[in-house]
Formats: structure tokens, C-alpha cells, sequence
């Protein structure tokens, strides 16, 4: 199976960012194998494991689907109305997994803006890449945010 | 711009008519700068404020700094065992001494002009010693600051400002038999799980204390939440709409509101939902069967099998739900204030259920849960409001007022705010006290 190229990486990571600005959030969760996975870890431990470590988004993709899902209702208030969003990866880094697997590292920085209020969530994602019937798709999404702590931000209601 | 001069004491704050079942807040109370100031002095250097876990400091050496109450401190473990609480400055000029989170450490060294601290807070360094007077190298002031009290109540390490006052296990009242529950949910003791959520909100702090008990908000606020348990499950039981489970006041401020096997949701101690996987359902009537074992029929079901949201004085909320958190806050500003929330667990547990555990809490709380983020919107949204709260001047807590003293209050009546608020204006009215 073919590795992919850094530009085909970041065509699939810049459609997948696209997708989260235009709160097509039901379609961004379809870009996940049917094992796929989404976490952010704690700001104070952002390398640790998420099955012994307090995470803040710990999503297997049946959660991540209903995040997504979620976020559409009007009664998801934090998201009501939506927030506009500007999803950035930038130092984009593509090496071989295992298993055939592709593993994208890259930065990230995510801003939201929503009532009085812009804030910037920077961090260092990894993703897990697999080719399905051609396609790329996700097996996992983990952001590791670069803050100390998550303040003024208080909370990560959109998707990262 | 001149401010309008707010009337003396706090009388003007809260309306408490129990005859007519009547109880209101005036919404300045979120808003002025002389409360949160007031506050400062009268509830957060007076009350027992909880510090951390005995377990984030079980290895010798270890430390904590942490800011507490709006104090930096250090917390730590001297190497013949001894726990100390130090205000994290230094005596010489001010400056933070330990400004690592947590680690090991002998001792801490002022990074300005290089005193050196033993872990019993000893000054035993000071650069060019020679010039300091006698008077000085021997001024007992001149070495790390100890905080006034601090004491351990079943693991859990509680800071007092005020020198004198009544000891922590009569300050928790009612609330203590709680906290032992909690502690008792392993044989041998619970471990703040690492990956801390430490977060804000741009609010007044009082609203999240109102928050974290109130079970009338549940079923708008967290619709979306119930609706993923139910899709997720199959039907099941969501009780919120109705009347279920009680309050109680424990006093003191303290206020719990539990159910027993009404929630929808899973506990992990010990409430398997459909969806768990057989070995999880095992794992958990094993681990609810050790909890009987050891406490009986009695209190060990009723540790596994009820939820309960523990409101400690004035700004300590341990919910034992689908995940067991300990949270505590602290304003920064009337209208911002500091979260550290942590998921509390049995050291003995699984690693099967420890991770369950953890899946399960984030299901609905912390900052990116389904739920807590909308928690947040509400009270910011309130913030936002209170900005009319000259024109639109009262928040209603009346809800069951008529009927609070009867055996079960209900959990969607606001009795738990009443007991907060009542304590508050107690502790405001107080005559000020010269911190000894």
C-alpha cells in the first residue's frame, strides 16, 4: 500500500479543518474508521493514557458521533448560536505507522469566537491515518493543547 | 462615575420570608466589588477551605504549589513523613518560591536572591550571611510562613486562615459522614487520578456553587445529555422531570442532594448501564460486593447505588455521579473565577473499571463534556445579565421554600441554595474579627 505524500496529507487535514469551520460536524465524524477515536488529554499531562489518565475529551466513535451530532441541536447552549471557528494546522510531518498506517504530526491552532469573546486553543496533534477503498480516513485524533491551563478559555465546547 | 453607596452589612442582599415561602438574592451580590472584597475577609480567610488530597502527596518529598482560596501555597511531605502547608512566599522580598506544580524536593530555593528552604520550611541558606544582624538570622518571621491551620479529614487535607476558630470535623458537621463515604469507597484509600482539569468561567464563583447541586436545571440544560444515554441505552428511566430523590441540610452551609438508583446514568461504583461490556458488569458487582463486605448491606448499597452531590462550604462540590469528581473554585474578580476539578477513584480498583471510570466521567463532566460546558454558558450568561440588576434586581429561590422542612425535600427544589445563602449572610454579617 502506498504512503501517502505530505501534499495528500494536507489536502485530506485542510478538508477535514474545512469541515469543522462549516460546522459540518456529522460529516467530519464520517472521516473516522469504524474504530476511530478522538481524545484531548489534560492540559498538565498531555502525554499521558487516557485509560489512567483524567482526559478532557476521551470520545470512541460512537461519542465522537453524537459530539458532532450534539453540537447541531440548539440545545447544545455553549454552541447556541455557533461559535465562528478558524481551524489551522501548520509544521504538517507524515511518517509510516504500523499496520499500514499513516502518522501525521503537526501544530494546530484553533480559534473561536463567540459573543465578547476570541480565544486561540494551540497545540501539537497527532493523527492515525488509514486508507479505506482509497480514501483516507481517521483512526485516531489527539490534541495535545499547548496551554498550561484552560483559562480564560474555560472550556473546549467545539471540536478541536 | 460615582457608584450608588451600597447600604451597610448584607441585610440588604437576601430576602427570607418563611412564612410566605419567599426567598430571594439580590443580584448585586455577583456583580459588587465591596462583596467580593468582603468575601475575601469574611468567608475565604475564615472558613476551611479544601487544600488537596493526601494522595497527590503520599511519596516523601513530594510537593504541591497551588493557589488556594486566592493564596499561593506549597503543600508538602518532609522526609520524616510530616505534612506541611507554607504560603508560597518568600519571607526575604515576596517572591514565589516554588513555582513548579507539583514534583520531589529536599528543599525549595527562592529563584531571586537564592534563600534556601528546608522541606520543614527552614530558612537554611542565605547568601552572604555575613551581613545580617544577629536579630535577624535569629528572627523566627524570617523563615517560610506557615498557614494558620490546616488539618486532614479522611484523606482530605482542608487550609484555614484564622488561627482560632471551631476544628475542621465540627466545621464539616453533617457533611463529614459524607466525605467518609467517599473515603470508604476503597479499603484502603482513594487517589486523585492524575490529569487535572483546570479551567474558569467568566461568572461570579456563588453561581457555580448553585449550580453543582441544582437538580431543576437538569432536564433543559442537559436535554442533549439525556438524549445520548437514551439513544445509547435503549429507553431508560430519566426521573429529572419529576420529583425524586431529597436534600438535606447538613449544616454549616453544607447541603447534599441524592437519589437512589434514579439517575439515568452509570455509576462506576457500582451501576452498570446496558451497554457495559459483561466483564465491566462482572468487575463492578465484584467491587460492590467487596464495599458490602467490608460496611454491610446497608451502608455499602447505599454508597453504590446512590448519587450524590456534596456541597461543602464555601466552595467545595464532590459529586459522586457517573464519575466521582472533587471541584473546587476560587473569584478572581467578581465576575471571574478558577476552576481545579479532579476525578477522585479507589486505589484498588481495576484497570478495567479505572478506565471505564474515566470514559464514564467524561460522558457528561468537565470542560468538554456534554454537559459542564453548558453549565458554564448558564452562569455566564447570568454574569451577562446581571448587568441589568439595577433594573431587574432579584433572583428567585423560593422553590419548595413552604415545604423544606419536611423529611425528603426534593432535589429540584432549591433548598441546597437556600443553605448556601444562609450560611453566606451569616458570615457576612459577622462582626469582623482581627486575624490573630
Amino acid at each position: 500500500m502506498s504512503v501517502p505524500s505530505r501534499a495528500e496529507v494536507e489536502d485530506f487535514l485542510f478538508h477535514e479543518a474545512a469541515l469543522l469551520d462549516e460546522w459540518k460536524v456529522q460529516e467530519w465524524a464520517a472521516l473516522f474508521t469504524d474504530d476511530g477515536e478522538y481524545m484531548i488529554p489534560s492540559t498538565d499531562d498531555p502525554h499521558a493514557d487516557p485509560k489512567t489518565t483524567l482526559f478532557l475529551v476521551f470520545d470512541d466513535r460512537h461519542r465522537l458521533a453524537v459530539r458532532g451530532k450534539r453540537l447541531m441541536s440548539k440545545a447544545a447552549h455553549a454552541e447556541f448560536p455557533h461559535s465562528r471557528t478558524v481551524h489551522s494546522y501548520a509544521n504538517v510531518r507524515v511518517a509510516e505507522g504500523e499496520g499500514g498506517e499513516t502518522i501525521a504530526r503537526c501544530t494546530f491552532s484553533t480559534v473561536r469566537s463567540k459573543g465578547p469573546v476570541t480565544e486561540t486553543y494551540p497545540g501539537h496533534a497527532m493523527f492515525r491515518l488509514q486508507r479505506i477503498d482509497g480514501a483516507l480516513r481517521i483512526r485516531l485524533k489527539r490534541c495535545e493543547l499547548a496551554l498550561e491551563v484552560l483559562r480564560p478559555h474555560g472550556k473546549v465546547s467545539i471540536i478541536l | 462615575m460615582k457608584r450608588d453607596p451600597m447600604p451597610s452589612g448584607v441585610d440588604w442582599a437576601i430576602v427570607d420570608d418563611r412564612e410566605q415561602g419567599i426567598f430571594r438574592v439580590n443580584r448585586r451580590v455577583f456583580t459588587d466589588g465591596d462583596v467580593f472584597e468582603q468575601e475575601r475577609r469574611q468567608i475565604f480567610e475564615k472558613c476551611w477551605l479544601y487544600a488537596a488530597h493526601v494522595s497527590e502527596l503520599a511519596a516523601s518529598g513530594a510537593f504541591i504549589s497551588r493557589v488556594v482560596g486566592g493564596l499561593p501555597l506549597i503543600l508538602n511531605r518532609d522526609k520524616a513523613g510530616k505534612l506541611h502547608a507554607f504560603f508560597n512566599s518568600c519571607p526575604h522580598r515576596g517572591a514565589m518560591v516554588c513555582r513548579e506544580p507539583q514534583g520531589r524536593a529536599r528543599n525549595f530555593t527562592c529563584p531571586y536572591h537564592g534563600w534556601v528552604f528546608s522541606d520543614e520550611g527552614r530558612a537554611i541558606h542565605r547568601p552572604l550571611p555575613e551581613s545580617y544582624s544577629p536579630a535577624c538570622t535569629q528572627d523566627e518571621s524570617l523563615h517560610l510562613r506557615p498557614v494558620p491551620r490546616f488539618e486532614v479529614f479522611h484523606g482530605f487535607i482542608f487550609v484555614n486562615y484564622t488561627a482560632t476558630g471551631e476544628s475542621l470535623a465540627d466545621y464539616l458537621a453533617g457533611a463529614g459522614d459524607y466525605l467518609k463515604m467517599i473515603a470508604e469507597q476503597d479499603e484502603d484509600s482513594m487517589v486523585i487520578v492524575g490529569g487535572a482539569q483546570t479551567y474558569s468561567a467568566r461568572a461570579n464563583w456563588k453561581l457555580l456553587q448553585e449550580n453543582s447541586a441544582d437538580g431543576y436545571h437538569a432536564d433543559t440544560t442537559h436535554s442533549t445529555y439525556f438524549e445520548y444515554i437514551k439513544n445509547r441505552e435503549g429507553t431508560v428511566k430519566n426521573s429529572f422531570g419529576k420529583g425524586f430523590g431529597r436534600v438535606r441540610n447538613l449544616g454549616n452551609g453544607h447541603a447534599v442532594s441524592e437519589s437512589t438508583n434514579a439517575a439515568p446514568w452509570g455509576r462506576p461504583l457500582a451501576r452498570p448501564m446496558e451497554s457495559f461490556s459483561q466483564d465491566v458488569k462482572d468487575a463492578m458487582e465484584a467491587a460492590r460486593l467487596q464495599v458490602v463486605a467490608r460496611l454491610g448491606e446497608e451502608r455499602g448499597n447505599f454508597i453504590c447505588h446512590s448519587d450524590r452531590n456534596l456541597l461543602i462550604f464555601p466552595n467545595l462540590v464532590v459529586n459522586d455521579i457517573m464519575g466521582l469528581t472533587v471541584r473546587t473554585y476560587c473569584p478572581v474578580s467578581p465576575g471571574y473565577f478558577e476552576v481545579n476539578a479532579w476525578a477522585l477513584a479507589p486505589k484498588n480498583e481495576t484497570p478495567l473499571l479505572r478506565e471505564l471510570r474515566l470514559k464514564n466521567y467524561l460522558e457528561f463532566l468537565g470542560p468538554a463534556g456534554f454537559a459542564t460546558p453548558d453549565d458554564q454558558e448558564m452562569l455566564e450568561l447570568c454574569q451577562r445579565a446581571y448587568a441589568t440588576a439595577r433594573f431587574v434586581e432579584w433572583n428567585d429561590l423560593s422553590r419548595g421554600m413552604l415545604t423544606e422542612n419536611e423529611p425528603a425535600p426534593a432535589k429540584q427544589d432549591e433548598l441546597q441554595m437556600r443553605t448556601f445563602w444562609r450560611r453566606w449572610k451569616a458570615l457576612m454579617s459577622a462582626e469582623e474579627r482581627v486575624l490573630a
